[in-house]
């Protein structure tokens, strides 16, 4: 009986706290993405050719540890016996990936790069607790930045 | 030392390749991250310490390697790619490797 209180009790505090951090959390990522909209992600190894007076290239990158609440763990195992999606750990990486670009995108901001090239990410869940459920996962993101001069080629 | 993930530095040449460097560490938090992380596990959240003992994890394996190239006479590592793995649920390895290169 004691068990089944505490059990409900870490339950409900999951649930309150989660929600209320997940939110707060996408708040800001939604915001600190429209601040950091001008530092463009280009996905080939080349530098394209409208960007001329290139200097030097740096490696930037950004990294987050992001742990999945009690609540939803709880709903993620039940819907691991039925199958289908599991949200709660959707929303998990979704966080973790964007919080990952926009700290590689604030360390190229703080140096003066408006562009970054060949962008991979990495994933891996660092932390299981019991039943080798995922307690937490880590996001990586890594490129090659560099400052640049867009030359007009007929438009901005 | 140039590190970049690319395959070419714009206006250099590469001279000389001299083959794969890497780098590599595994670490283990300390009991009160753990205990921390225990918590956080129940409310959810960015674990903190263990961003930064990732992140100083990444520059240690970063900084083998680039040790490595220069004991090969490298001036520049390209291509670089990192990996993590999970050894157990207490340790991750962080690996660094690239191609080095010496260029003008």
């Amino acid at each position: 009986m004691f068990d089944f209180i505490v059990f409900l009790v870490l339950l409900a505090l999951g649930y309150g706290f989660g929600q209320y951090f997940e939110r707060r959390h996408y708040q800001s990522i939604r915001e600190r993405e429209q601040e950091l909209k001008d530092i463009l992600i280009i996905q080939t190894k080349i530098i394209p050719r409208d960007y001329t007076n290139h200097h030097d290239t740096f490696i930037v990158n950004g990294s987050v540890v992001i742990s999945v609440d009690y609540f939803k763990r709880f709903v993620a195992g039940l819907k691991n016996l039925v199958g289908g999606r599991i949200t709660p750990y959707e929303t998990l990486l979704d966080r973790a990936r964007r919080e990952a670009i926009l700290r590689m995108k604030e360390e190229a901001h703080a140096s003066g790069a408006k562009v970054i090239l060949n962008v991979k990410y990495e994933i891996c869940s660092i932390y299981k607790g019991r039943r080798n459920q995922i307690g937490s996962v880590e996001a990586l993101a890594y490129g090659t930045a560099f400052q640049a001069t867009k030359q007009t080629l007929g438009g901005s | 030392m140039i590190i970049s993930n690319l395959e070419l530095i714009p206006g250099k040449r590469v001279t000389k390749h001299l083959g794969l460097v890497q780098g590599s560490t595994v670490r283990s938090k300390h009991v009160g991250r753990d205990f921390m992380a225990g918590l956080k596990n129940i409310f959810g959240g960015e674990l903190k310490g263990y961003t930064e003992l990732l992140q100083d994890a990444r520059e240690e394996a970063v900084s083998r390697m680039t040790e490595q190239a220069s004991s090969i006479g490298a001036n520049a590592i390209l291509n670089v790619r990192f990996s993590t793995s999970s050894i157990t649920s207490g340790a991750a390895e962080l690996f660094a490797y690239g191609s080095a290169v010496i260029m003008e």
